[in-house]
Protein backbone atom coordinates (compact mmCIF):
# COMPACT_ATOMS: atom_id res chain seq x y z
CA UNK A 1 0.00 0.00 0.00
CA UNK A 2 1.01 3.77 -0.82
CA UNK A 3 0.44 7.13 0.19
CA UNK A 4 -1.43 9.23 -1.70
CA UNK A 5 -2.75 12.64 -1.63
CA UNK A 6 -7.02 13.07 -2.78
CA UNK A 7 -6.40 15.94 -5.50
CA UNK A 8 -9.60 15.70 -7.31
CA UNK A 9 -12.84 13.54 -8.61
CA UNK A 10 -13.23 11.88 -11.50
CA UNK A 11 -17.41 11.62 -12.86
CA UNK A 12 -18.03 8.84 -15.59
CA UNK A 13 -21.67 8.35 -16.52
CA UNK A 14 -21.06 5.42 -18.84
CA UNK A 15 -18.70 3.25 -17.04
CA UNK A 16 -18.84 -0.52 -16.89
CA UNK A 17 -21.65 -2.26 -14.57
CA UNK A 18 -18.92 -3.43 -11.96
CA UNK A 19 -18.27 0.11 -11.38
CA UNK A 20 -21.68 1.35 -10.76
CA UNK A 21 -22.41 2.98 -7.35
CA UNK A 22 -18.09 3.40 -6.79
CA UNK A 23 -16.75 6.99 -6.12
CA UNK A 24 -13.93 7.38 -8.35
CA UNK A 25 -10.80 9.94 -7.28
CA UNK A 26 -7.80 11.29 -8.20
CA UNK A 27 -5.23 10.40 -6.54
CA UNK A 28 -1.19 12.06 -6.37
CA UNK A 29 0.89 9.38 -4.92
CA UNK A 30 3.24 10.91 -1.81
CA UNK A 31 5.93 10.61 0.14
CA UNK A 32 5.15 10.01 4.17
CA UNK A 33 5.32 13.98 4.65
CA UNK A 34 2.54 14.50 1.75
CA UNK A 35 5.24 15.87 -0.92
CA UNK A 36 4.27 14.72 -4.54
CA UNK A 37 6.09 11.84 -5.90
CA UNK A 38 4.98 10.58 -9.65
CA UNK A 39 1.98 10.42 -11.67
CA UNK A 40 -1.51 10.49 -10.29
CA UNK A 41 -3.87 7.93 -11.05
CA UNK A 42 -7.56 7.18 -10.41
CA UNK A 43 -8.67 4.67 -7.54
CA UNK A 44 -11.65 3.72 -6.55
CA UNK A 45 -12.58 5.32 -3.29
CA UNK A 46 -13.63 2.47 -0.23
CA UNK A 47 -13.22 4.89 2.49
CA UNK A 48 -15.42 7.64 2.16
CA UNK A 49 -12.51 9.73 1.59
CA UNK A 50 -12.55 13.32 0.81
CA UNK A 51 -10.50 15.98 -1.54
CA UNK A 52 -7.38 17.17 0.21
CA UNK A 53 -7.26 13.97 2.78
CA UNK A 54 -4.15 12.12 2.83
CA UNK A 55 -5.24 8.76 2.53
CA UNK A 56 -3.25 5.01 1.06
CA UNK A 57 -4.67 2.91 -1.58
CA UNK A 58 -3.30 -0.38 -2.71
CA UNK A 59 -2.54 -1.77 -6.60
CA UNK A 60 -3.22 -3.93 -8.24
CA UNK A 61 -5.78 -7.31 -8.02
CA UNK A 62 -6.09 -6.71 -4.48
CA UNK A 63 -7.34 -3.17 -5.52
CA UNK A 64 -10.11 -5.05 -7.26
CA UNK A 65 -10.56 -7.46 -4.21
CA UNK A 66 -11.06 -4.88 -1.79
CA UNK A 67 -14.77 -4.13 -3.58
CA UNK A 68 -17.50 -6.05 -2.06
CA UNK A 69 -18.05 -8.04 -5.76
CA UNK A 70 -14.25 -8.66 -7.08
CA UNK A 71 -15.40 -9.25 -10.40
CA UNK A 72 -14.88 -5.35 -11.41
CA UNK A 73 -11.99 -4.01 -13.69
CA UNK A 74 -10.15 -2.04 -10.34
CA UNK A 75 -6.25 -1.34 -10.34
CA UNK A 76 -6.10 0.66 -7.19
CA UNK A 77 -8.41 1.48 -4.40
CA UNK A 78 -8.49 3.62 -1.49
CA UNK A 79 -8.24 1.34 1.34
CA UNK A 80 -7.85 3.63 4.69
CA UNK A 81 -7.40 7.04 5.67
CA UNK A 82 -4.25 8.33 7.42
CA UNK A 83 -4.32 9.35 11.04
CA UNK A 84 -0.52 9.92 11.72
CA UNK A 85 2.17 8.64 10.40
CA UNK A 86 5.39 8.05 12.65
CA UNK A 87 8.63 7.77 11.11
CA UNK A 88 12.17 7.27 11.69
CA UNK A 89 14.51 7.67 9.68
CA UNK A 90 17.26 4.91 8.56
CA UNK A 91 20.48 5.14 9.28
CA UNK A 92 23.76 3.09 6.98
CA UNK A 93 24.02 -0.80 8.07
CA UNK A 94 22.37 -2.20 10.55
CA UNK B 1 10.04 -10.11 -2.01
CA UNK B 2 12.12 -7.35 -1.46
CA UNK B 3 14.60 -6.05 1.81
CA UNK B 4 13.24 -3.06 3.61
CA UNK B 5 13.67 -1.75 7.13
CA UNK B 6 10.59 -0.14 9.08
CA UNK B 7 10.81 2.98 9.27
CA UNK B 8 7.82 3.82 11.48
CA UNK B 9 4.07 3.32 12.08
CA UNK B 10 0.68 3.93 10.14
CA UNK B 11 -2.11 5.20 11.80
CA UNK B 12 -5.77 5.31 10.15
CA UNK B 13 -9.18 4.76 11.65
CA UNK B 14 -10.92 4.26 9.02
CA UNK B 15 -9.80 1.91 6.70
CA UNK B 16 -11.21 -1.41 5.17
CA UNK B 17 -12.55 -4.21 6.78
CA UNK B 18 -9.85 -6.59 6.00
CA UNK B 19 -7.39 -4.02 7.47
CA UNK B 20 -8.91 -3.90 11.02
CA UNK B 21 -7.11 -4.75 14.10
CA UNK B 22 -3.63 -4.94 11.80
CA UNK B 23 -0.37 -3.14 12.69
CA UNK B 24 0.77 -1.25 9.77
CA UNK B 25 4.15 0.04 8.95
CA UNK B 26 6.19 1.80 7.17
CA UNK B 27 8.62 0.59 5.25
CA UNK B 28 12.01 1.66 2.93
CA UNK B 29 13.46 -0.56 0.97
CA UNK B 30 17.12 -0.98 1.16
CA UNK B 31 19.74 -2.54 -1.04
CA UNK B 32 21.84 -5.65 0.10
CA UNK B 33 24.08 -3.36 1.83
CA UNK B 34 21.68 -1.86 4.40
CA UNK B 35 21.03 1.44 2.21
CA UNK B 36 17.83 3.21 1.31
CA UNK B 37 16.48 2.86 -2.25
CA UNK B 38 13.64 5.07 -2.81
CA UNK B 39 10.81 2.40 -2.72
CA UNK B 40 8.55 2.74 0.30
CA UNK B 41 5.36 1.10 1.19
CA UNK B 42 2.74 0.02 3.91
CA UNK B 43 2.90 -3.01 4.89
CA UNK B 44 1.14 -5.35 7.68
CA UNK B 45 3.03 -6.57 10.24
CA UNK B 46 2.44 -10.62 10.39
CA UNK B 47 6.05 -11.07 12.65
CA UNK B 48 5.77 -8.52 15.24
CA UNK B 49 8.56 -6.19 13.78
CA UNK B 50 9.72 -3.09 14.82
CA UNK B 51 10.90 0.29 13.88
CA UNK B 52 15.10 0.10 13.09
CA UNK B 53 14.27 -3.51 11.96
CA UNK B 54 15.55 -5.36 8.89
CA UNK B 55 12.67 -6.65 7.22
CA UNK B 56 11.59 -9.09 4.11
CA UNK B 57 8.37 -7.63 2.84
CA UNK B 58 6.24 -9.57 0.06
CA UNK B 59 4.00 -7.62 -2.04
CA UNK B 60 1.74 -9.75 -3.94
CA UNK B 61 -2.05 -10.98 -3.11
CA UNK B 62 -1.59 -14.54 -2.97
CA UNK B 63 1.84 -14.00 0.04
CA UNK B 64 -0.65 -12.09 1.94
CA UNK B 65 -2.94 -14.60 1.98
CA UNK B 66 -0.96 -17.20 3.02
CA UNK B 67 0.16 -15.84 5.80
CA UNK B 68 -2.57 -14.47 7.11
CA UNK B 69 -4.68 -17.25 6.43
CA UNK B 70 -7.45 -15.94 4.30
CA UNK B 71 -8.46 -16.17 1.57
CA UNK B 72 -7.60 -13.78 -1.58
CA UNK B 73 -8.56 -10.30 -0.50
CA UNK B 74 -7.32 -6.81 -0.38
CA UNK B 75 -4.20 -7.24 1.62
CA UNK B 76 -0.70 -7.50 -0.81
CA UNK B 77 2.00 -6.19 0.91
CA UNK B 78 3.01 -7.97 4.17
CA UNK B 79 6.28 -8.63 6.04
CA UNK B 80 7.23 -12.17 6.48
CA UNK B 81 10.58 -12.04 8.01
CA UNK B 82 12.80 -10.36 10.40
CA UNK B 83 16.08 -10.37 8.23
CA UNK B 84 19.15 -11.79 10.29
CA UNK B 85 21.93 -11.35 7.91
CA UNK B 86 22.46 -11.40 3.65
CA UNK B 87 25.56 -12.53 2.43
CA UNK B 88 26.41 -11.54 -0.99
CA UNK B 89 28.83 -14.07 -2.23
Amino acid sequence: MHFARVVGTVVCTERVPSFRHQRLLLLQPTDTAGTAQGRTLVAVDLVSAAPGQHVFYVRGREAANALANPDNPADAAIVGIVDAVREQPVGGPA
Amino acid sequence: MFLARVVGEVVATVKHAELAAQKLLLVRGVDPEGAATSRLAIALDTVDAGIGDHVLVADEGNSAAQVLHRGRGAVRTVIVGVVDEVTRV
